[in-house]
């Protein structure tokens, strides 16, 4: 075999296919990855230092900018955390709410993977399509709470704003709107043969990797561990909801793509389930003290975030600022596999397999 | 810890008075006993039980602390000593009723005269969840690595040694992986100074 003089390529930060600030250093033999280095921390604000110095309600506005695509589970994770630790009661329609909206943000989250994903394939219009969907979701959002994208929206006990009249009918519209679109997506892309030969196969790790490299999200279960935090470890109210985990086997791109997409599917399903069944009136509030102190201790609560499980670590020394606030992102812990499924791949799967690991750099520099 | 036992006492007299209050089984003086019996498998019971096996199958003094956690929905969070951590860790992983091959989380903390690592380990098996405390000294604190146990700590650990400043004996790449190669200082430390803090 032929030997070409070996090549270094820096791959951004700049570069619109790394989804951000992030930057890879490759070694190159030819078009073959011989190293991958991952370089990151060009949007990395000190959150966890930030945070020491401000009471809880004041972290949530932070907790939306770290996964600024799926702001919504951010905040969920964080009063979530600090309600374990207070025993807070979160009255019903508030819990509603909540569950809602993380499921909407769930489909947003999904529709800028796949538009973003096919557009670094080289397929410019699904990028189209999935924001001109998106921005459905993200007017029922900012009719809400009166934010596009960092929400603000949650709150220790319950959430800021009730749904407006009509809000929660335009929701029960969305869902059939949004499965049309999905069949018709399908039709577009999913069967598409130049797409798949570029995504089957590529970038495949079995299960036991998997969870040695600490992954969560699709990027598990495209492995078939049956692992979704809604379904093993219930929170909020998901345990009252008909869904699937959608799973598969061959822990490749196209698995990872598939799940994405039935993921999809399946929260259109528990948002059916939850318009319906939302209660009519009730508080948004629940009983919180003035002043939010969590009593000294530790807690490290957890959810199924769209890129994984997404935790918060408090330890509280009884102040209204916590002592240490760790945030255990679900990007940046699947970034990791990176530079193991990179060597010996060619310098087109490059972005194939970063895009399908579904990292938002906001959240892997925190 | 103290008031777990009242708890459970609490418990078992609610079970003796619903059991009295249905006077026509006659199987209840036998119903109470085995109740009893079934109290004594509590999250406490299992953590002694743990620790008993630490102390058997790794050293004397290996665990410094050992307390349930009421508000993280009862789990277990033990502090054990840096010297058998990897020991320990490894008997986490290969102990067949744990089996902890998921290393879920690890979050560097800086207790003022010690600084700390918090493990959290599941099996996504048996799903048994355990925290565990590792501290060391301010002054030149290390803790050894875990990486080659489970390599998605190797990030996490470059992360805590950049903030905290924790050397990792044993990790395969440790350096900075959020701020500039060529920073002073850690920044997640209670008593960094940031030098230039009107930015």
């Amino acid at each position: 075999m032929i030997r070409t003089e070996e090549l270094l390529l820096n791959v951004g930060p700049q570069h619109p296919s790394t989804h951000g600030v992030f930057r890879i250093v490759l070694k190159l033999d030819g078009e073959i990855i011989r190293e991958a280095t991952p370089v990151m921390g060009y949007l990395h604000r000190g959150t966890e230092k930030l945070a020491e110095q401000l009471n809880y309600t004041q972290i949530i506005p932070y907790t939306d900018r770290m996964d600024y695509v799926s702001a919504m589970t951010n905040n969920y994770v964080l009063v979530h955390a600090v309600e374990k630790m207070m025993n807070i009661e979160v009255p019903e329609r508030a819990e509603f709410m909540r569950l809602i909206v993380m499921e909407l943000q769930r489909v947003a989250s999904h529709l800028v993977w796949w538009g973003t994903y096919l557009l670094d394939i080289g397929a410019m219009s699904p990028f189209l399509y999935a924001f001109r969907d998106r921005e459905v979701i993200i007017d029922l959002f900012n009719e809400l709470c009166g934010a596009r994208l960092t929400y603000n929206y949650m709150r220790v006990g319950g959430v800021k704003w009730d749904a407006p009249s009509g809000w929660i009918d335009k929701v029960r519209d969305f869902i059939p709107y949004m499965r049309k679109r999905l069949k018709e997506y399908d039709k577009l892309v999913s069967g598409n043969e130049i797409f798949l030969a570029r995504i089957k196969d590529v970038g495949k790790y079995d299960a036991q990797t998997a969870i040695a490299y600490g992954l969560s999200g699709a990027n598990l279960r495209c492995t078939g561990v049956n692992w979704d935090l809604r379904k093993q470890e219930p929170y909020s109210l998901y345990e009252r909801f008909d869904f699937d985990v959608p799973l598969s086997f061959n822990g490749d791109c196209y698995d990872r793509y598939t799940i994405r997409i039935e993921e999809i599917v399946q929260s259109l399903r528990i948002l059916e389930q939850a318009v319906e069944q939302f209660p009519s009136g009730g508080e948004t509030m629940g009983k919180v003290p003035r002043v939010i102190r969590p009593p000294a201790g530790e807690v490290y609560a957890r959810i199924e975030s769209p890129r994984g499980e997404i935790g918060c670590y408090i330890v509280s020394k009884g102040k209204a600022e916590p002592y240490r606030l760790k945030f255990r992102r679900p990007s940046f812990v699947n970034l990791q596999i990176l530079p193991e499924l990179l060597v010996g791949q060619s310098m087109t799967n490059l972005i194939t397999i970063l895009g399908g690991v579904d990292i938002v750099v906001g959240e892997v520099d925190c | 810890m103290s008031d777990k036992p009242e708890e459970l006492s609490v418990q078992s007299s609610q079970n003796e008075q619903e059991l009295s209050s249905d006077a026509k089984q006659p199987m209840a003086p036998k119903n109470i006993a085995e109740q009893t019996e079934h109290v004594v498998d509590t999250p406490q019971s299992r953590l002694e039980q743990l620790v008993e096996q630490l102390k058997h199958d790794i050293a004397e003094d290996v665990v410094d602390e050992a307390v349930i956690n009421e508000v993280n929905g009862q789990l277990p969070t033990i502090t054990i000593k840096k010297e058998h951590w990897l020991a320990t860790a490894r008997w986490f992983q290969l102990e067949e009723e744990w089996s902890c091959d998921y290393l879920r989380n690890l979050a560097g903390v800086d207790q003022g005269d010690e600084l700390e690592v918090v493990y959290h380990l599941i099996s996504l098996q048996t799903r048994r969840e355990i925290a565990v405390h590792v501290k060391t000294e301010r002054e030149q604190p290390w803790i050894p690595s875990v990486t080659p146990l489970w390599p998605t700590a190797n990030w996490n650990e470059r992360e805590v040694y950049d903030l905290l400043g924790i050397d990792f004996p044993g990790h395969p790449d440790l350096r900075r992986i959020m701020m500039p190669d060529d920073w002073v200082g850690h920044p997640l430390r209670k008593d960094y100074d940031p030098s230039d803090s009107e930015v």
